[in-house]
């Protein structure tokens, strides 16, 4: 098994604990990923039961069409993720350096629509609280919606922008055959890591765009 | 791991241990993935981080000493007071025990030869300084004098350099969850053969469900800390009122996380007691799985009860009654592990040195702090006592009297395992004695202050309360002394202490089936256990292996 | 023996007999604990004595627990617990219950002093005057960050928090001159931050408000409309409050930024309101006073020509009164009204 001997780190007693190992840790990992959002979807949550007629008007405001190409994007992007995992799993170090190469161009694609998004509302004073100089909502309750938009949309972003350095980091690395169909938990990882930015997003979406 | 080994007459240092090889160079300690090593780091790092918020800790109580002015404007008092618990929480308590002696002794208890990711307790030290140099430089910038609770709108208007404060606590958050993500996935996956969950040493169980709290709280701390800092930075408006934000909603995700970090601070000295005890009194523990689950308990409850700080803040009756009713179970989850401990030396063989006298500490000011707690958790009393000099004594009593014992209790029981020297007994003595006396001294005093009205966080008080607060800082210069004392014996045993043995305390906790100071790789061989850590009626006398041999291969 | 135990704990007088049943509540759990903690420390001193080392290698029997022991060491503390809580939280719930008939008083609490209120004036600085026996019933808000009320004589305490209104109230029994501190951290004068409860017998009470007020009523005569006025604005504003339910506008006007009839009144004050005839005006001293001696004049959009002149109705001081209360209605924390770009007040910063 020249594979167990070149992957497996001095402490561990085998591959499958190792790789079990690595499993959990990026679970809890995403845990925690999970519970950085949660608060702030609650604090959401609290604002939008205080001033729920201007958080209403403020999110139809939004540009839905914007968050809905978004949408697809980024569904599309975890699925060619997948796809590159597959690869991964069947050796194919060049398919997965390509299939995530593809997720790394939609998230840019993402991306700029988002600076899209932002310019227009930069525009239109749709700022964070004493910045806010529209006169589409009134009363304190537009900066705050304005406020938690920008940082949930914004924290999403920047996970959106770490995600595409793992992604890009991982992708390299298979592509040079750093990885094997026996061993590539790391590619395993990655993709998982950009399925929870994804993941975000599916609520993020309704939650400030829809609902 | 059959304990029946030969005796070795004459204490023997291991010769190839973790702190001279592979390499001895600062290099390789910074660069080091040894549990071991890191665990030390942390300790070294967290001790002089303790010697800073004692010193604003004696600052605080100098200029208390007089109802008026003593040394130091309200300006500096206020910003001392917030350092003091900024750098006591969470440079101090929050990392002590877990990421110093935890990440020493999870792996030897577990017989592991490392924790499951190295490379990331590394970088949850150098996140650890990252934070602390943060918080550091915002303190030599003039500090941040909003109090450790950063309450809005207060922290988002003061003038201060509130800011790299919030930052370094956020950065330390992740140090935080790093460790405790790495404690999760070793106690999950890298457990020797044979030990079985119920037969894993209780101080790894505590450690467990700390680790748990770390993971779920922290992030959304973080999150809150984060919140403040930007709207300090740049007026987004989330928590002030003057911009249609609600300031107590800050204290809900404040609490939300800073509840449960009470017990982040309190479950792993109560680790440290269930290891002690047993090993002083020679003694399996009273309950094992109560003590176990109640560790679990503690982590759940907790993070139920974060209302209670609250009651004043013009919730409902209803809230006020339903946490005020939880935290009681917290209470109760406390109880059973007294009671089990107490039960434990039923039928021992005590053995009254300086680790089983900080354990009588520990015990007094765990009940005391505790009922205290439940007291607090009447509602009604907790009116009159929010926010005074009584509140102040209690967590000082369950924070810091129950970690700082258990802290020194597990300096004095694993020093020789660490360090592979012994600390001398009858210094350690006088010194707990001084400690536990001039801790008493010290916040008795200010319980009853409490009860008399004095608000915390005062500059100055009415005359009234004088008598109490001269006294509490003379207790806390008896406190400061003892402590003194064993920062002296301890750096001059790392040095000239006598050879401790491989274990000098005769104990059967599995930590001790190496020898001291462990070697790098802490186990040659994998062992195999056969029966729970402490059980001190198997016959036998159990030394293992007073020096490990050259490894046959390089693993 | 509550004197005694009293003394013994440092606790303060007992300056109504809500105080004295949570001393009592406090003496059970004093005596409890005690007794509980002198248990459980006889023991472990016991065991210390009688099972003390022999022998570095002594065996020890392994002792388990049976069931019966853990659900003991359950049963017991949580029996125990209850028991307290079943004390301490109906104490809690009267506390957070004000009788009906009890007496209004606005606290204010402000970087660093304590103004309080009485309906209907006059209003007070950092001395709080109640007569004995008689429940009173504090509002308390705070101007800026978050204080706390406190009267260690009354063991009652309730924070003041900007932009709402929290309750307390107390009855006090005891005649006397009580310490008032603000207990939640609020800067650098948070411990100057000082105030007293005076507890007077009720006749006494009833002369000097009486004199107050017409202290009060003297200056306000002397006060134009918009002209410097010699009273604090609380006072003032009290007397506005009361004026407006008197006269009605309330049945119109919200104070909790619903829309109704008309505008609300919450954070009318300096707004930008939008006319029907498209122009735009702030609504300060002169528009509020214009609005009602002629409210056909400047009908704010999307309202009705359905309010009545007040010319003649109200005296100029009593119109005064009402502005200086729609001034206070900054409460930012309730639903926004129809109107656009309230301006905030920003809280000051110190220095």
């Amino acid at each position: 098994m020249p594979a167990n001997t070149t992957y497996l780190a001095h402490h561990f007693e085998s591959l499958e604990k190792q790789t079990y190992a690595a499993r959990l840790g990026m679970w809890l990992f995403l845990a925690t990923e999970v519970l950085l959002f949660t608060a702030l979807f609650a604090g959401y949550g609290v604002y939008r039961y205080l001033y729920p007629e201007a958080f209403r008007e403020a999110s139809r405001g939004l540009e839905t069409w914007i968050g809905f190409v978004n949408t697809l994007v980024l569904v599309t992007s975890s699925f060619t993720v997948a796809m590159g995992l597959e690869r991964a799993t069947r050796g194919d170090g060049r398919g997965t350096r390509l299939l995530f190469g593809l997720s790394i161009l939609l998230a840019l694609a993402f991306l700029g629509l988002k600076a899209v998004e932002y310019t227009h509302h930069f525009h239109a004073g749709e700022l964070p609280g004493r910045y806010y100089a529209s006169d589409a909502v009134q009363g304190p309750g537009g900066p705050i919606f304005f406020a938690l938009y920008f940082l949930i949309t914004g924290l999403h972003a920047i996970h959106v922008v770490i995600g595409m350095t793992v992604l890009a980091v991982i992708g390299w690395r298979a592509g040079r055959g750093a990885y094997a169909a026996e061993y590539h938990v790391p590619v395993e990882l990655g993709a998982l890591y950009w399925h929870l930015v994804d993941l975000i997003w599916i609520f993020v979406f309704p939650l400030i765009y829809l609902v | 791991m059959n304990p029946s080994l030969a005796r070795s007459e004459v204490p023997v240092w291991n010769p190839r241990n973790y702190l001279n090889s592979p390499e001895t160079g600062l290099r390789s300690w910074l660069l080091t993935q040894d549990h071991k090593r890191i665990g030390v780091m942390f300790l070294v790092a967290t001790t002089i981080a303790f010697a800073i918020g004692g010193i604003f800790a004696l600052l605080i109580r100098i200029e208390l000493l007089t109802p008026g002015p003593t040394i130091m404007s309200a300006q500096t008092y206020n910003r001392m007071f917030t350092l003091h618990g900024v750098v006591m929480i969470f440079l101090f308590m929050i990392p002590a025990i877990p990421s110093g002696f935890g990440n020493f002794l999870v792996p030897l208890m577990i017989g592991a030869k490392d924790v499951a990711f190295p490379r990331l307790n590394l970088l949850s030290f150098y996140v650890y300084l990252a934070g602390a140099v943060i918080a550091l430089f915002g303190m030599v910038q003039g500090g941040a004098d909003t109090g450790w609770t950063f309450y809005t709108p207060y922290s988002t208007t003061t003038i201060t350099k509130v800011v790299p404060v919030l930052l370094g606590a956020f950065i330390l958050g992740f140090s935080s969850i790093l460790t405790g993500l790495n404690f999760i996935v070793t106690t999950h996956t890298m457990r020797a053969p044979g030990l079985t969950w119920t037969r894993l040493p209780l101080f790894v169980w505590s450690i467990y469900a700390t680790s748990v709290i770390q993971i779920l709280a922290t992030p959304v701390l973080g999150m809150s800390l984060l919140l403040v800092a930007v709207e300090h930075a740049f007026g987004w408006g989330i928590f002030d009122p003057a911009r249609g934000g609600d300031p107590v909603l800050f204290q809900h995700f404040f609490w939300f996380y800073s509840h449960p970090a009470v017990y982040i601070m309190v479950l792993p000295a109560m680790a440290v007691i269930s290891e002690v005890v047993c090993a002083f009194s020679r003694k399996n523990i009273f309950g094992y799985k109560a003590v176990a689950y109640s560790s679990l308990g503690i982590a759940f409850v907790g993070f139920f009860t974060w209302g209670h700080h609250m009651f004043v803040s013009g919730q409902s009756a209803f809230n006020g009654g339903v946490f005020g009713v939880l935290s009681m179970f917290v209470g109760i989850f406390t109880a059973i592990k007294v009671f089990n401990w107490t039960a434990t030396l039923y039928k021992g063989s005590i053995l009254f040195a300086t680790p089983f006298a900080y354990f009588v500490g520990f015990l007094f000011f765990l009940v005391f702090g505790g009922m205290t707690g439940i007291a607090l958790a009447t509602v009604s009393l907790d009116v009159h006592w929010h926010d005074t000099y009584f509140i102040v004594a209690h967590f000082h009593f369950i924070m810091v009297g129950a970690t700082l014992m258990a802290f020194l209790a597990a300096l004095h029981y694993w020093f020789p395992k660490i360090a592979g020297k012994r600390l001398p007994e009858g210094w350690g003595l006088v010194a707990a004695v001084m400690i536990i006396l001039g801790f008493n001294f010290t916040f008795i005093p200010q319980f009853l202050l409490g009860n008399e009205g004095m608000p915390r966080r005062y500059f100055s008080y009415p005359e009234k309360f004088w008598p109490l607060n001269v006294a509490s800082t003379a207790g806390a210069s008896v406190l400061a002394m003892g402590l003194v004392i064993v920062l002296v014996y301890t750096l001059v045993a790392l040095k000239w202490g006598p050879v401790a043995g491989a274990n000098p305390w005769n104990s059967r906790g599995f930590e001790w089936n190496t020898p001291s100071p462990p070697p790098p790789e802490n186990y040659e061989t994998t062992p195999v256990y056969t029966h729970g850590p402490h059980e001190y009626d198997l016959p036998g006398v159990e030394t293992p292996p007073a020096a490990t041999p050259e490894p046959k291969h390089a693993s | 023996m509550n004197e005694l135990l009293r003394r013994m704990l440092f606790l303060p007088e007992q300056a109504s007999d809500y105080a004295r049943q949570v001393d009592g509540l406090h003496y059970f759990i004093i005596i409890t604990t005690m007794i509980a903690a002198a248990g459980v420390f006889a023991t472990a001193i016991f065991f210390f004595v009688r099972y003390r080392r022999r022998a570095d290698t002594d065996l020890t029997p392994h002792v388990a627990p049976r069931t019966i022991h853990e659900v003991v060491f359950v049963g017991l503390p949580l029996g125990l617990f209850l028991v307290w809580f079943a004390i301490g939280f109906p104490q809690y719930a009267k506390l957070s219950l004000p009788p009906k008939d009890a007496m209004d008083v606005y606290v204010q609490g402000k970087k660093w002093m304590w103004k309080f209120a009485y309906p209907g004036g006059p209003n007070a600085i950092d001395t709080l005057r109640v007569p004995v026996g008689r429940p009173v019933r504090l509002l308390i808000t705070s101007r800026d960050v978050i204080h706390s009320f406190y009267v260690p004589a009354l063991r009652v305490k309730m924070d003041a928090l900007p932009g709402r209104y929290t309750q307390s109230w107390f009855k006090a029994e005891k005649p006397g001159r009580y310490e008032i501190f603000c207990a939640e951290y609020c800067g650098l004068g948070h411990s100057a931050m000082l105030g007293e409860l005076v507890v007077m017998p009720q006749e006494e009470f009833d002369t000097w408000i009486a004199e107050q007020r017409r202290g009060a009523n003297a200056v306000a005569q002397d006060a134009g409309p918009s002209g410097e006025r010699a009273l604090p604005a609380a006072n003032v504003a009290e007397e506005g409050r009361r004026i407006a339910s008197e006269q009605g506008c309330m049945k119109c006007h919200s104070v909790d930024g619903t829309r109704h009839i008309g505008p609300t009144w919450v954070d009318l004050y300096l707004r930008q309101e939008k006319l029907k005839d498209g122009k735009s005006v702030v609504a300060d001293e002169g528009y509020l006073t214009k609005s009602m001696m002629d409210p056909a004049a400047d009908i704010v959009a999307g309202y009705q020509n359905v309010m009545p002149t007040y010319q003649g109705k109200l005296s100029p001081p009593e119109v005064a009164a009402v502005v200086e209360y729609i001034k206070t209605l900054k409460t930012q924390a309730v639903r926004s009204g129809p109107s656009e770009g309230p301006v905030y007040e920003s809280i000051p910063r110190p220095q």
